[in-house]
């Protein structure tokens, strides 16, 4: 849809001689300011840059973190307790980086939990939908990566227990984990090759932004009804429309954000994280990081074998296939209509989705005994099921609400009485006063 | 926005039903058994009020420096705090040439010098506090095969799980105290005595507010009236408690007063900011049905 249909004039004449050479002001143009997004877009789609300004501040932090960091098992954990203690602003470079990286995951969470309640990976949208699970995939590989980097006992044990995964993978899982850590153990290979990838994995995930927004471009958004765009009355211009009203969202987002930094830095952290790394002793709990919390639930719930496969092996399947459920999702779902809005039943079944999130990443949290493993067993049959069962059965025995003709008609069916302008005026909004 | 407040709540809600059903059933579980406890600590740790806690919080100078005191005489004998330099003493509120003094009193292994011999010097404001032991092997051994905890950071490297939904209320009460509770409990736990039938083992002392079991190594080590205080604070062993609790909160978190005076003026600003891109939010899509 932004294909072709340029309305870029240049005006004066350094424009005209770029536009001529490198169109790159064409480009920003038609992508930033003139770009039509659809006019009923709600704050659920203000993550996306909430998520672009989240990536350029771990970024920015990141580097300058980087030029006081030492990566070597001696000097690791002293290095950042002097980025904390002695460098000029260091504790806010460092409590802006690390909770930072917790609300680069709320951002994300929320952004995929949106694609799912409104059906926006659904054709034309599925590459844009993939792209993303490649983003969120890269993104857990760089933040585990960067939670070793302190060298405290949870950094080391966690790296230990993670890495120990891969041993259960037949064949080649021995040969994996020693490339991983460099060695038979997690230590100064490991540590220093972490170290690396942690400061290549962000630029990677910039480079899959390029192609996610990209995409985003040539396939337009979706919106809240999951109606596709049809007429120029169905849009807004991204400037000064969306830009506004993502600016809003971004300082609502960033006012949490710094509630975090600046009052309860320590809260999403393992006070465990500030004891250096001692390979004799082993934390009470080894726990990781809240947002892989479900995925450690689902882990730990294949407690039996089945057939050939171990519990071990069974339980990275799990977890991996967890994952993997998300790539499928655009050809699992059978709906003809994509947003929950005008589904009843798979609305329940989302909400119920979320719920069982929730509750596997509290599971996480547990230790893996008693009840709380039957539980989450469950938990995880429900996880499997949304995807494998509610999402291809509901598409086929559900009956949709009625939808509305157009994204116009939908909103001026809410808007009704309340005042709401006539359609044609969005189409040229240069002419209000 | 309604929408999404709604359905926040609805998420909240189950949860909650699911996180108290789940506490529920695994309290059933466990059968009570006072002298054989499976969680630790027995006793949760008991919250103070500390002038440091919430958004305005402060250290209080005197209170700092009573809690270096107990350190000096009491801790640094088995404890060291290998992080923190004299110098940074200028936030309990001494003056240079007090420090200058104060690191003096420390003797300072260096080397080696120009004829390639260590030597011992006085200490200078730019030292980190020396270590009671050589090295951990040495500390481990004269202390019944466990090295006593550096204190650097023992403030934010201790804390008992706060639970559901506690932990959830902590973000409104910004409680982040949960390392010098912790301390200040153990410390004047000391004086409980155990359950009938409790088996302490041999060389170990019992205390419910130990994280890792019924009892711990290090002996009780304050009592009444062991440090001087000269300004008139009592000298007890819970006021001693205190005080280094509160020294070792400043030794693991220096810059925690500069971070909440910096973080109210950025939430104030971005409130104004934000108030006043939601006014241009809402002009810009005046007659804009959406």
């Amino acid at each position: 849809m932004s294909e072709g249909h340029s309305t870029y004039t240049p005006k004066t004449g350094i424009e005209r001689w770029f536009d001529a050479r490198l169109p790159l002001p064409r480009l920003v143009y038609d992508s930033f300011i003139a770009y039509p997004v659809p006019r009923n877009l709600n704050y659920a789609w203000t993550f996306g840059g909430i998520l672009a300004i989240m990536l350029v501040s771990q970024i920015i932090t990141g580097i300058v973190l980087a030029m006081h960091y030492a990566a070597d098992t001696s000097l690791a954990f002293d290095s950042v307790e002097k980025i904390m203690r002695d460098v000029n602003s260091g504790w806010l470079l460092r409590y802006l980086h690390a909770t930072g990286a917790s609300f680069f995951f709320v951002a994300v969470y929320v952004h995929i939990f949106r694609g799912l309640y409104y059906g926006s990976y659904k054709a034309p949208r599925e590459l844009l939908w993939i792209l993303g699970c490649i983003i969120y995939l890269l993104m857990m590989a760089t933040a585990f990566m960067g939670y070793v980097l302190p060298w405290g006992q949870m950094s080391f044990w966690g790296a230990t227990v993670i890495t120990g995964f891969f041993s259960a993978i037949p064949l080649v899982g021995e040969w994996i984990q020693q490339l991983l850590l460099g060695g038979f153990a997690v230590d100064n290979p490991t540590l220093n090759r972490f170290f690396s990838l942690h400061y290549l994995l962000p630029f990677m995930i910039a480079g899959v932004v390029v192609l996610h927004v990209w995409a985003l471009h040539v396939v337009g958004q979706s919106n809240p009804t999951g109606i596709e765009v049809k007429s120029k009355t169905d849009t807004v211009a991204f400037t000064p429309y969306a830009t506004i009203k993502d600016a809003f969202g971004m300082i609502v987002f960033l006012f949490f954000f710094a509630y975090f930094v600046f009052y309860i830095p320590n809260f999403l952290m393992a006070p465990d994280n500030y004891i250096v790394a001692n390979p004799l002793k082993t934390p009470a709990h080894i726990v990781p990081e809240w947002y892989f919390l479900p995925f450690y639930a689902i882990l730990r719930a294949i407690t039996f074998n089945i057939g050939p496969i171990n519990s071990k092996l069974g339980g990275v399947i799990c977890m991996f296939g967890a994952i993997v459920m998300l790539f499928l999702v655009p050809w699992l779902d059978t709906s003809k209509v994509r947003s929950a809005v005008y589904r009843p039943w798979y609305k329940l079944f989302f909400w119920l989705f979320v719920a069982d999130a929730i509750l596997l990443g509290w599971l996480g949290s547990q230790p893996a005994e008693g009840s709380y493993v039957f539980m989450a067993q469950m938990a995880t049959l429900f996880y499997f099921a949304f995807f494998l069962v509610a999402l291809p059965v509901l598409g086929l025995i559900e009956t949709p609400r009625r939808l509305p003709n157009s994204i116009t008609e939908a909103v001026l069916e809410k808007n009704k009485g309340g005042g709401g302008h006539p359609a044609g005026a969005t189409a040229a909004p240069e002419t209000k006063g | 926005m309604k929408k999404i407040l709604t359905s926040l709540a609805l998420i909240g809600l189950v949860a909650a039903g699911t996180g108290a059903a789940g506490t529920w059933a695994i309290a059933a579980e466990e059968a009570h058994n006072a002298a054989a406890p499976t969680h630790f600590p027995i006793d949760e740790p008991k919250e103070i009020s500390w002038s440091f806690a919430g958004p305005f919080g402060t250290y209080d100078k005197g209170q700092l420096q009573r809690g270096l005191k107990v350190y000096k005489e009491v801790c640094s004998a088995c404890h060291s705090m290998n992080l923190v330099a004299f110098r940074t003493l200028s936030d309990l509120g001494y003056s240079d040439a007090q420090i200058k003094t104060l690191s003096a009193e420390y003797t300072i292994h260096d080397g080696p010098n120009d004829a390639g011999d260590m030597f011992d010097r006085p200490g200078k404001p730019s030292d980190h506090f020396p270590a009671p032991f050589a090295n951990e092997q040495a500390a481990a051994s004269a202390n019944g095969g466990a090295a006593p905890p550096d204190m650097s950071l023992l403030a934010k490297a201790r804390g008992v799980e706060r639970g559901f939904p506690q932990f959830f209320f902590d973000i409104f009460t910004q409680y982040a105290a949960g390392g010098p509770d912790y301390i200040h409990s153990l410390l004047t736990g000391y004086d409980e005595t155990p359950p009938a039938g409790m088996v302490i083992p041999e060389g170990t002392h019992y205390n419910p507010y130990f994280m890792s079991g019924v009892s711990l190594k290090m002996p009780k080590p304050l009592s009444d009236g062991q440090v001087t205080y000269d300004d008139g604070s009592p000298q007890t062993v819970d006021q001693y408690s205190r005080d280094v609790s509160a020294f070792l909160m400043w030794a693991a978190e220096p810059h925690m007063e500069d971070r909440k005076k910096t973080g109210f003026r950025v939430l104030v600003f971005l409130l104004l900011f934000g108030a006043l891109v939601y006014l241009t939010k809402r002009k810009v899509w005046e007659g804009v049905a959406h």
